[in-house]
């Protein structure tokens, strides 16, 4: 395959001038073909460096004193290295919101991506490989569910919460990212498990398992990519979740999206605290994309309709 | 590290020959196997298992999900505190309030601009990356700004965006590039002390009365901090006798203070290329010129007089400082910006599989026909992905129309009303203060009859799977 770009543009030449069997390339084209790819190279760095630079900005400022920051630019350590400092993540790790919004973060995250998980699961199962009546209509119900936007049924939840007594606090904010995450959960892990080979769930009925033991034994570990590539995406989208965390939790209760939403009234005075608090808020889900790549974007992919 | 080409290809055990579009919303793939019935003798503990099974989800799904969007719709109709039963009011109001007005507009300056464009560029970095050999780690670049929240690419891009040239890198760069065009005025900020010689005047400063050939007219200034004398400056010395008329601009201020106002002293420096005119009694100009390091110029074919000698304007322009991205005015095209980062890793993972799934003849095909990589990427390219630009397009465009987070964080306090859109009026009206359920509640429904076709499209996937 020859190698071009797409500044091959300009210079076109039209197609059956040649006179011979042999494709003819215009001057510019040979060019293209002889130095392309360190072109196209050269472009892809241009690229990659212009991505980066948002979160080096942020990276670097947040490892800058506020006077510092206010006096120049974060890229002025490309000749001062020296004004690098840990001074600000010393604070916030100090800082009693920031670390309690964390805390109150992995208290949200880690029981509605279980739940979200094992409930799913369960149902997705019953669509999969239960017959009983209605059962097609019930999926395509699900798949209509996925794109619901929250905000039609903020109002009324929280009235239920509040009828419950548990507006504001964590079950709340865990029940709903619930409810919201199990129709693409369904979807997701229903077609997953319909391509199971029938075969080995008869084996398993004839072998006098009941559905729970075939689920257990059978359809989760069979299903695990799947499930890995669910939970990586639900456990984001709550890490990163701060509509709902807004409308349902209490200040106290607040996840660290919704309190370094707080400091964004005087962003520049609070660069230092908002600065490493959004850092520290990036790394999990950094973590986790780096170490589990495959599942994190086929996870991210999948669940895009949403 | 590795993006995988095909992501949606590995979620499933058995091979398919679907590949294209597979993360989206497509259907269950294996819907072959659903002949199989279990047997009879189980079917009336297959409902009962299948309650239990199906019961949790169902329970969430019903309580949270299904009950509230008929509530939601009902409070549509009624008043905002939800007491009174309204009609159609609120939905009149969402279409005459101009801030609701605002927010319908900003969501179709969105829904237009945004998925297009992450697609183009999708499609760009796609083509680029596949011609490299090793391109994962710049996928992983472009495919990063997916993990973080939106919170957090809000605090990055604020810092992107803020307007002070030593802080935002975006006004950094703008400030830049427009001193290499436009010169920096040397000397904006300066001033003159009163009741001097010089007069400040709308273009300018210039001197307070008529001046006359072989007087050597004295012009000082003050208010240039140290760090911005320039380097060329000299002592400031008054010019040798000549013919026409003479003068000098200096800086009229001796660190210490010990300089007198008015005078010459030792420490102070001429103020060089400073530009001067000579005004003829009428007002118009009659001469130009600089001055030399130590602040003296000359206007030697000026004899008689009277004139005035005047600095114009230009030596004092306040410099370039910069746009106001997070202003009223470039808010919404600002904060499309920041989503187009986010989310073009996402198009080009997506058109990359499709790209790899591409039929390899039909491109050679076309080069041995002689087309330019162009006209193959043009004419075979393009028609041949154009199945997963749809899917990209279409998903983009729901989760557009529900944006919220990134408006919301992104444009300060100040702009938000110019920024808002459907999702954010929404949150605002009902949570921000008004607590008009009534209002905020239709702006809802709006939004969610917006995302009904794609609810539809998703459904229709389903059925043509089957």
């Amino acid at each position: 395959m020859s190698n071009s770009t797409l500044e091959a543009v300009p210079v076109l030449q039209p197609a059956g001038t040649a006179r011979d069997s042999r494709p003819r390339h215009s001057l510019w084209t040979r060019f293209v073909m002889r130095f392309g790819g360190a072109v196209v190279r050269g472009l892809v760095l241009i690229i990659g460096a212009f991505w980066l630079l948002p979160t080096v900005g942020l990276a670097v400022a947040s490892l800058r004193t506020s006077a510092d920051n206010s006096a120049s630019g974060w890229w002025t350590v490309l000749t001062a290295p020296a004004q690098l400092t840990l001074d600000n993540y010393a604070q916030v790790l100090q800082n009693e919101r920031i670390i309690g919004s964390l805390w109150n973060t992995v208290l949200i995250t880690v029981p509605s991506t279980l739940l979200v998980v094992l409930i799913g699961a369960l149902g997705a199962y019953a669509l999969a490989w239960l017959d009983f009546p209605g059962r097609d209509a019930m999926f395509v119900v699900v798949v209509a569910l996925i794109v619901v936007p929250v905000q039609v049924a903020i109002v009324p939840a929280a009235r239920i919460f509040r009828a419950l007594g548990i507006y504001g606090e964590i079950p709340a904010v865990v029940a709903f990212h619930v409810a919201f995450g199990l129709p693409f959960a369904i979807f997701l892990l229903r077609n997953f498990f319909l391509n199971i080979p029938r075969d080995l769930l008869e084996a398993a009925r004839l072998d006098g398992a009941g559905e729970l033991m075939i689920f257990a034994r059978v359809v989760l570990p069979i299903g695990w990519p799947a499930i890995a590539s669910l939970a990586i995406f639900q456990f984001l989208w709550v890490w990163n979740d701060l509509l709902v965390a807004l409308v349902f939790a209490t200040s106290e209760n607040a996840p660290i999206t919704y309190a370094l939403r707080e400091q964004m009234r005087s962003f520049s005075s609070n660069l230092d605290t908002i600065g490493p608090g959004a850092f520290l808020s990036m790394l999990v889900p950094l973590v986790v994309f780096f170490a589990f790549q495959r599942y994190f974007v086929r996870g991210v992919l999948a669940g895009s309709v949403k | 590290m590795t993006i995988t080409p095909d992501p949606a290809q590995d979620l499933r055990p058995t091979s398919d020959e679907r590949v294209i579009g597979r993360a989206s919303v497509a259907g269950g793939p294996g819907d072959r196997h659903r002949t199989v019935r279990p047997a009879p003798r189980r079917s009336r503990d297959a409902r009962l298992i299948a309650a239990l099974f199906l019961g949790p989800a169902l329970l969430m799904l019903l309580v949270l999900v299904c009950y509230p969007i008929v509530y939601t719709v009902w409070l549509s109709f009624r008043s905002g505190d939800g007491t009174r039963f309204v009609g159609w009011d609120n939905y009149a109001t969402m279409l005459t309030s101009s801030n609701t007005r605002r927010a319908i507009l900003n969501n179709l300056i969105w829904v237009v601009v945004a998925p297009t464009v992450v697609t183009v560029v999708g499609l760009i970095f796609a083509v680029l990356t596949e011609r490299l050999r090793r391109a994962s780690a710049l996928k992983a670049i472009l495919f990063m700004p997916m993990a973080i929240s939106f919170l957090a690419a809000g605090v990055t891009f604020r810092l992107v965006y803020d307007e002070d040239p030593n802080r935002g890198v975006v006004n950094a760069a703008a400030v830049t590039v427009h001193d290499v065009f436009v010169d920096p005025s040397r000397y904006h900020g300066m001033d003159v002390r009163d009741n001097r010689e010089v007069v400040s005047v709308a273009d300018g400063f210039e001197t307070r009365g008529p001046v006359a050939s072989g007087q050597v007219i004295q012009l000082p200034l003050v208010g240039l901090p140290p760090n911005r004398i320039p380097a060329d400056a000299v002592a400031a010395s008054p010019p040798p006798a000549g013919p026409g008329l003479q003068g000098v601009v200096w800086l009229d201020f001796t660190r210490g203070g010990s300089g007198q106002p008015g005078v010459i002293d030792s420490a102070e420096v001429g103020l060089p290329q400073m530009t001067v005119e000579a005004l003829a009694a009428g007002g118009e100009v009659v001469a130009t010129t600089h001055t030399d390091v130590a602040g003296r110029f000359a206007f030697p074919e000026l004899t008689g007089g009277p004139y005035v000698v005047r600095l114009p304007a230009d030596n004092f322009a306040e410099p370039f400082n910069g746009i106001t991205w997070l202003g009223p005015s470039l808010i919404t095209p600002a904060v499309i910006g920041a989503y187009i980062w986010i989310w073009a890793g996402f198009a080009m993972v997506l058109v990359s599989a499709g790209l790899a799934a591409l039929p390899r003849e039909a491109l050679e095909a076309a080069r041995m026909d002689g087309a330019s990589e162009w006209q193959t990427f043009r004419h075979v390219t393009v028609p041949l992905v154009r199945p997963v630009l749809i899917v990209v397009m279409v998903t983009l465009t729901i989760n557009v129309l529900k944006i919220f987070d990134l408006v919301y964080v992104l444009a300060p306090e100040a702009s938000q009303s110019h920024a808002t859109v459907v999702a954010l009026e929404m949150y605002r009206v009902s949570f921000g203060g008004g607590l008009d359920y009534g209002l905020g509640s239709a702006l809802a429904v709006l939004l969610f009859a917006l995302v009904l076709p794609a609810m539809l499209f998703n459904i229709r996937r389903l059925k043509g799977d089957r």
